[in-house]
């Protein structure tokens, strides 16, 4: 590259765009081996698809005209090339259980869940960066044992244990908290029939409908659930801020500043920080992700109609189009969050270009 | 002793064993010095001797049900945990779940790691599109959320022990494979390599021989840290119901069979779940450890 002039804005941005373009590549590749494994699962499943339609009692040319409908009798890449057509179109399926459409069950269901991990990741960063970055500034001290332990905690606790104890203490014992769901019944018959829903997400709704007292209800829902998922991704966040900064901070541009006689607060949180922010995005964004994720074992315990408590309900009534469909919507919702961190990366960080 | 150990320590090793075994002696008082790490392989060791002698340590039959002794609280006499709905003492199948515990995590111990290890050396030795179609492939399972894709291949393969480990074991191997190629590219350029290949062995035998022992020490501080992570799934679908069925005394099963009086009898769900995390607590703590002593990159930091 030596000897070429200064690339110009345009030919600088044209090697992300490029970037771009192969990423949504990969997402695309990505995304169909997600359908492919979830196809092979429903499969392999025992119980016949069919039988659980028509019963068991059905006539072969009954059982024959079913197949057909539902184009079992088709080559297996064939039926695989309509599942994906389907779900690109965004059908996921009929549920068994109540016969609706899964993606229409899940658009319903998927706002609580978004609303729960979207809160614990705001928690978890809040508390986990700041806690990192002392923890990175003072190696060694008690402040960063305590980190490091309550981290290590964080990672090494059953996230559905450490929910019944949340709610042994702080909702059966004192008394602070509200208990499991998302409001009490009257707030919840309120809400169903004399507010506009915009969002599913109740604090967003309750908020827009200026009914305060809705939104103060719901906040001694969601504090328990969200700061218990704030805590698992603050375990996370705090011990990944920390090994960042203390990178950051060896370097010699910080130790340049220093002898400037920069004040140490804007050494950290202005130059430090600006170079730590870039991984850190995409810490945060796995955190985000995997909160998704772990909200099936918390959505269980604080009854939380979320798509956790759909995949499991639906588990539990053997209703495969509905586990698969949830776990296509967390798989996509992963890998989407995987890429949209990726470009961002690069979009900010320079370095990440070449 | 002294004699042992100055062998151990001697700075120019005569035989290729002495080298190793000072190689590993070097390691090991590096560890011994980090405080967690010595906590987490006291934990791990206390996990194997329960496990191994429960029959012995356990005060009870972890089975025998007795409903005139039921929901006893902690601290009565003979039931030091109390006992739960059946009347069955808490502490001892807390100690006999351990075996269940074990049971799960060496065998998928034994076998992601070695998926992984295998798709991730041949992905790096090969190159082009084999390197190409196997990483597709691994970002493919990475891209899956663990818990729920367990879930689900659990609800295909149906409840059970051997399902839940292969469940586990299918999404726990990608980053292991991530890891292995990693180290395979670094390595694959090297001279002795290039000179094990110049007389003739075969690729099958240059992976399994020259490239695999490589990578050895980064999988195995993964499998350390990945434990903790298995344990907590393991009990997430026991929870659930989805793991062993019920007489047997498996920890996230008995959380979830004590959820039902959480408000009154609160040690029934607690205890099985006190097990959990300090058992998860010594795997994270001993694989910390390790990293630090055996990576040479994050030992800096």
């Amino acid at each position: 590259m030596t000897g070429l002039p200064a690339p110009s804005p345009q030919r600088r941005l044209l090697p992300v765009l490029g970037q771009i373009a192969l990423g949504l590549g990969t997402l695309a590749i990505t995304l169909l081996g997600l359908l492919l494994i979830t196809f092979v699962i429903a499969r392999i499943v025992p119980t016949d698809p069919v039988l659980s339609i028509v019963g068991e009692r059905a006539t072969p040319a009954q059982i024959a005209a079913i197949r057909e409908k539902l184009g079992l009798d088709l080559p297996l890449w064939q039926q695989f090339l309509i599942y994906v057509r389907d779900a690109v179109q965004g059908d996921l399926g009929r549920s068994i259980r109540t016969g609706q459409s899964v993606t229409a069950e899940i658009a319903r269901y998927f706002p609580a869940t978004l609303e729960l991990a979207t809160l614990g990741t705001i928690f978890g960063t809040l508390v986990g960066v700041p806690a990192g970055v002392l923890a990175a500034t003072r190696p060694g001290s008690i402040a960063d044992q305590i980190v490091r332990v309550v981290g290590l905690m964080g990672y090494s606790m059953p996230v559905f244990w450490l929910g019944l104890i949340g709610l042994l203490v702080f909702y059966g014992q004192l008394d602070w908290v509200a208990g499991p769901g998302r409001l009490d019944p009257v707030y919840d018959m309120m809400m169903q029939f004399t507010l506009t829903s915009y969002t599913g997400m109740i604090l967003v709704d309750a908020a827009l409908n200026g009914a305060w007292d809705v939104f103060a209800n719901a906040v001694s829902h969601i504090v328990l659930p969200a700061g218990l998922l704030g805590y698992v991704s603050m375990a996370y966040i705090s011990r990944m801020t920390r090994s960042f900064m203390m990178n950051e901070l060896g370097q010699e541009y910080i130790t340049t500043a220093r002898i400037k006689g920069m004040p140490e607060w804007r050494v950290i949180w202005v130059h430090a920080m600006k170079n730590v922010a870039v991984p850190l995005i995409t810490v945060i964004a796995l955190s985000y992700a995997y909160l998704l994720e772990g909200s099936v074992l918390t959505e269980t315990i604080f009854a939380w109609p979320g798509l956790g408590s759909y995949i499991t309900d639906a588990l539990f009534a053997a209703d495969m189009p509905a586990v698969l469909g949830g776990t296509v919507v967390v798989g996509v919702a992963f890998v989407t969050l995987n890429m949209a961190s990726d470009i961002l990366y690069r979009l900010v960080d320079p370095r990440a270009r070449a | 002793m002294t004699a042992l150990r100055a062998w151990l320590s001697d700075p120019n090793p005569a035989s290729r064993r002495q080298a190793r075994l000072g190689q590993a002696w070097l390691a090991w008082q590096r560890i011994r010095r980090n405080r967690l790490a010595m906590a987490g392989l006291v934990i791990v060791g206390l996990l194997l001797l329960v496990a191994a002698f429960a029959p012995l340590i356990a005060p009870h039959d972890p089975l025998t049900q007795d409903l005139s002794r039921r929901l006893l609280p902690p601290g009565t006499p003979g039931n030091l945990l109390g006992t739960d709905d059946f009347g069955r003492d808490i502490l001892s199948r807390i100690i006999f779940g351990a075996r269940i515990t074990l049971y799960i995590i060496a065998l998928v111990a034994v076998t992601a790691p070695v998926l992984g290890l295998l798709i991730g050396t041949v992905a790096g030795y090969f190159g082009g599109w084999v390197d190409a179609t196997l990483m597709r492939l691994t970002d493919i399972f990475l891209a899956f959320p663990r818990l729920i894709l367990a879930l689900a291949l659990v609800a295909v393969l149906g409840p059970g022990i051997e399902n839940a480990v292969l469940a586990i074991a299918l999404t726990a191997w990608p980053p292991y494979a991530r890891v292995a190629r990693a180290e395979t590219l670094t390595v694959r350029s090297s001279d002795y390599i290039a000179a094990i290949r110049l007389q003739g062995a075969s690729s099958p035998r240059i992976i399994a021989g020259h490239v695999v022992p490589m990578c050895l020490p980064s999988v195995i501080i993964r499998v350390t840290l990945d434990m903790a992570g298995v344990i907590l799934i393991a009990a997430g679908l026991g929870f659930l119901g989805l793991g062993v069925l019920p007489p047997t005394p498996e920890w996230g099963l008995m959380i979830s069979s004590g959820r039902k009086f959480l408000f009154e009898q609160w040690w029934v769900a607690t205890m099985p779940g006190l097990a959990i995390f300090i058992v998860s607590l010594g795997f994270n703590l001993l694989g910390d450890g390790l990293r630090d002593v055996l990576d040479p990159r994050s030992a800096s930091r």
